[in-house]
């Protein structure tokens, strides 16, 4: 008995060794599985379905066997073209094509975890391009200089100078945009001329007409319906709207004075009257909006605009085509386009007061009225990973490219349900596209003017780009305004605690090295 | 039962037996003159039969201890040093600069101050009733327990520790939970934590009390009680967002109807904190109901009969014998709750975002947001707070409350 249970103690002895030995010599021949694993781990990965051609050598084509994971926001839209066109793109090149989504509040930090930690995960990001100063003074995405040279399909003069600058770095191009974005106004052309209203060309104008036709019955259904829909929800889009609304009071001697920092001493330009005033018309437009608004995101108003439930509402180019789409609209051939509402007011710099419009206070303003349309985000741009294979590298960048080509791009911009607004010249010159789209001619030329308005606007303002904008505008801006917007915080609190909060941020990483980086970004001196 | 008791007793005795006779084998030995034994030949058997007997526990412990120190230790080891550094992006990586005790002090004293413990307001003279009370009470609880027999250094620390973080919890409430103050994460916690589970356990109990009831049906309704145990948290905080949607959810004819077209739940802080407790207790009370449904069959039928034919009523048998009976139980699932509770973070991030405003954040939620916003440093930071905070109401509930109610019974 006992001989056995020693023996039994020496065997189990035997195995407990034997798997601890295993186990510690295991990691030479699994680590290259760690770099494949994360695609199953993947909050939401959805594979661009299998060609019917499958890639093997005896196709011969140039990416045969090539494998790309390209990380992005959730869907539909943005993600959609992708999964659409990944199979076209297979069967060009005989890459295979992963989309993985992530929600848009963690897509920074999920690019950001999968560059710094070395996983490489993905071999692209299609992200902001406002977050290139992050990620390529790092080192972690490619100069895409080269490949955009030698690359005559993708006819980067095409693309709007504006995104060609909002994609480049210190002089190099690190994304290609698959997207153009600017915010507008939309408003319903009936129920304003109804009301006998015309279209807001100032905030105060634009709280005016939200007022008059809130509680309006806007699409027949009996039901009161609402003044104006703006999305107020946290972690949303919150930080790009009040931009939209506070850069006419704040920038009005064009796109080099800025309107975030002053360029002087990078002191934020928010504890001042015409950022507190742009908190006021925001938290206004709430009145006239749905019960729920302060919990809503962008794609909750924008239904409900859709639905002919709003009278007016802020967004990017998605609502053009949307509106024409009748599977989803009840507004087809009711739906107004606008630059961004301006203002007669603009702030001085020097006192912190807002000050009449006149020829030497607003230089570009167009009759009296100061506009400074916000391109905020700047559109959807693929990055490739500067950390995978050079054969992974020259397959995820022709399939960006692949996707901005005009013979790609200029079929999505067009529908609204991918997401994508004009970003290239033509796109704002072929009416005829947006005609075959179901566009009438005199929407497609109202909606195009506004973006064109917008973009070619002296007085345009730029979404931040500095080195950790994220946590200045996404995480401090956000949480300040979500607890003003909920009545926790005067509009003097707000401003005074964005103010210490941006300053803390400007402290941390550097007044001097920011500012720099700020002022070369909009052009200063 | 009388065979248990008596094969314990049996067991006790050979024991004792079996401890004596050794006893008395090694005196008789001592007291023996043995004549020097020869040495043992050399025997490589009983060297490794040795070895064996010595190093087979710690070996076969050994794999345990490493995943326990991978999986645990050394991550609290590391998230403790992540919480004194910052997070910054370096060429081909990053790097995590030494801040010291700057992101706690952010958080106590800092530009997150409001965020965490809340906006705090000058007192009111309720403020200060309230205030009074509890120092009051704090101080008679100090002073029964040095005034008794039994102090001892480690139990007046933990008093005085106990006396100081009520004391200073009780502080920071009175000065953001009215007159314009506002709550923060660490007091949205304790809402969240402490009224959860207590309408969880009153409510756990009533259904347990109704289905061990000789009722038509009970089976089938025990099993529906369960079901929202089972729901994906995620999925109820889905549920929960649609049904509080008061202009498309499923309920907009019943909100219509009482008038409440234009109200939101989401729209006032506690309109979105009382959602979110709704949704929080509609989830956790299964578990209270089917623990408490164990402890209520399990009790001895004996005394109940007893009682019963000795004329007390429902009331008397409950508060006297079942009661008593599972308060063990109900002490020990309230305790995993409070632990469990204290992480909360699914409900709040789907139903509201953390809003209105940071209104239902709770810290998990604020350690979440910081490190999205690849704030490491200061979500490790929070993440801290939250295990002393957990801790602290632990050790509190398992040396003061549970230790008394079962003394008491």
């Amino acid at each position: 008995m006992n001989s056995r249970n020693m023996l039994f103690k020496i065997l189990s002895l035997m195995v407990v060794f034997g798997v601890l030995i295993t186990a510690c010599g295991a990691p030479a021949t699994e680590a290259p599985l760690a770099t494949e694993a994360p695609e199953t781990e993947a909050p939401a990965a959805t594979e661009a379905p299998a060609t019917e051609e499958p890639a093997t050598e005896e196709t011969g084509k140039i990416y045969d066997g090539v494998t790309i994971d390209i990380l992005t926001f959730v869907g539909p839209q943005v993600a959609e073209p992708l999964q659409r066109r990944g199979p076209d793109f297979t069967a060009l090149t005989g890459a295979t094509v992963n989309i993985i989504t992530v929600p848009n509040s963690e897509l920074y930090q999920k690019v950001l975890t999968d560059a710094v930690s070395g996983t490489n995960a993905y071999d692209g990001y299609l992200f902001a391009p406002s977050w290139i100063v992050d990620f390529a003074p790092a080192g972690l995405i490619e100069d895409l200089t080269p490949y955009v040279e030698a690359d005559e399909a993708l006819e980067w003069n095409d693309v709007a100078p504006f995104f060609r600058d909002f994609n480049s770095y210190d002089g190099k191009v690190y994304s290609i945009p698959l997207d153009g974005d600017m915010h507008m106004v939309y408003y319903r052309i009936d129920s304003l001329e109804e009301a006998g209203l015309e279209p807001p060309k100032t905030w105060d104008d634009y709280l005016n007409v939200a007022k008059t036709l809130n509680g309006k019955d806007l699409n027949g259904d009996g039901e009161p319906d609402y003044g104006s829909c703006i999305s107020k929800a946290p972690a949303q889009q919150s930080y790009w709207w009040i931009w939209s609304i506070a850069a006419p009071y704040i920038q009005s001697q064009g796109n080099t004075q800025g309107a975030f920092f002053n360029t002087k001493d990078m002191t934020p330009l928010v504890n001042n009257d015409g950022f507190k005033r742009a908190l006021e018309v925001y938290k206004e437009t709430g009145l006239y909006g749905p019960p729920d608004e302060t919990n809503q995101g962008v794609g909750d108003s924008r239904g409900l605009f859709l639905a002919g439930r709003c009278a007016l509402t802020m967004d990017w180019g998605d609502i053009g085509p949307l509106a024409i789409d009748p599977a989803n609209s009840k507004v087809i051939d009711k739906t107004g386009a606008l630059i961004n509402p301006g203002s007669t007011e603009v702030l001085d710099w020097d006192t912190g007061r807002l000050v009449p419009c006149d020829a030497t206070t607003c230089p570009y303003a167009i009759d009296g009225v100061n506009h400074a349309p916000f391109a905020s985000f700047g559109g959807w741009a693929g990055a490739v990973n500067a950390a995978v294979s050079q054969q992974e590298k020259d397959a995820t960048y022709a399939f960006f490219s692949y996707m901005a080509q005009p013979a790609q791009s200029n079929a999505d911009v067009v529908v609204g349900a991918t997401g994508y607004n004009p970003f290239r010249i033509s796109q704002f010159e072929n009416l005829q596209a947006w005609t075959d789209a179901g566009f009438s001619e005199v929407a497609a030329t109202q909606y195009l003017d506004g973006i064109e308005n917008s973009l070619n606007s002296p007085n345009m303002v730029a979404d931040l780009r500095i080195p950790s904008n994220q946590k200045y505008i996404q995480v401090e801006l956000d949480r300040i305004l979500s607890e003003y917007i909920a009545g926790d915080l005067t509009t003097d609190e707000a401003a005074q605690n964005i103010y210490d909060a941006w300053e803390a941020i400007t402290e941390e990483i550097g007044r001097d090295a920011q500012l720099t980086f700020y002022k070369g970004t909009i052009g200063a001196k | 039962m009388q065979i248990l008791k008596a094969q314990l007793k049996l067991g006790w005795a050979l024991s004792l037996l079996h401890n004596d006779m050794a006893t008395k084998s090694v005196e008789k030995i001592n007291d023996m003159n043995i004549e020097p034994v020869e040495p043992q030949p050399f025997r490589l058997h009983a060297v490794i039969s040795t070895a064996a007997e010595r190093l087979a526990g710690s070996v076969f412990i050994l794999p345990t201890v490493i995943a326990l120190l991978f999986l645990s230790i050394f991550p609290l080891i590391a998230s403790l040093y992540i919480s004194l550094t910052r997070f910054e992006i370096a060429p081909g990586g990053f790097k995590l600069i030494f801040v010291g005790l700057n992101n706690y002090k952010k958080l106590f004293v800092g530009s997150e101050g409001n965020h965490f413990l809340g906006k705090f307001v000058p007192a009111t003279p309720l403020s200060w009733v309230v205030f009074g009370g509890v120092v009051v009470a704090l101080a008679i609880f100090l002073a029964r327990y040095l005034l008794n027999n039994r102090v001892s250094v480690s139990g007046l620390i933990g008093r005085i520790l106990l006396t100081l973080g009520l004391g200073g919890l009780t502080w920071m409430l009175v000065h953001t939970l009215w007159g314009g103050g506002r709550l923060g994460t660490v007091s949205v916690t304790l809402l969240y934590v402490f009224v959860g589970i207590f309408f969880q356990y009153i409510l756990g109990l009533s259904l347990a009390m109704l289905t061990v009831q000789n009722l038509p049906g009970r089976r089938y309704f025990r099993v529906i009680f369960l079901l929202p145990m089972m729901i994906t948290p995620v999925g109820i905080a889905y549920m929960f967002r649609m049904i509080t949607d008061t202009s498309k959810g499923p309920f907009t004819p019943i909100w219509q109807a009482l008038g409440l077209i234009d109200f939101s739940w989401v729209n006032n802080a506690w309109g979105a904190r009382t959602a979110i407790l709704i949704a929080d207790i509609w989830q956790w009370t299964p578990f209270m109901f089917i623990v408490l449904v164990a402890a209520l069959e399990s009790q001895p039928v004996e005394p109940i009969e007893a009682a019963t034919v000795d004329g007390a009523n429902s009331w008397q048998i409950f508060q006297n014998i079942t009661w008593p009976a599972i308060l063990p139980v109900s002490m020990t699932l309230i305790l995993i709750r409070l632990i469990e509770s204290f992480k909360i973070v699914d409900l709040p991030n789907v139903m509201t975002n953390g809003g209105p405003g940071t209104a239902t954040q709770s810290l998990t939620m604020h350690a979440f947001i910081n490190w999205r916003g690849l704030d490491l440093g200061g979500s490790a930071a929070v993440a801290y707070i939250l295990l002393f905070l957990v801790t602290f109401f632990g050790m509190l509930f398992v040396n003061l409350i549970r230790q008394r109610a079962v003394e008491t019974l």
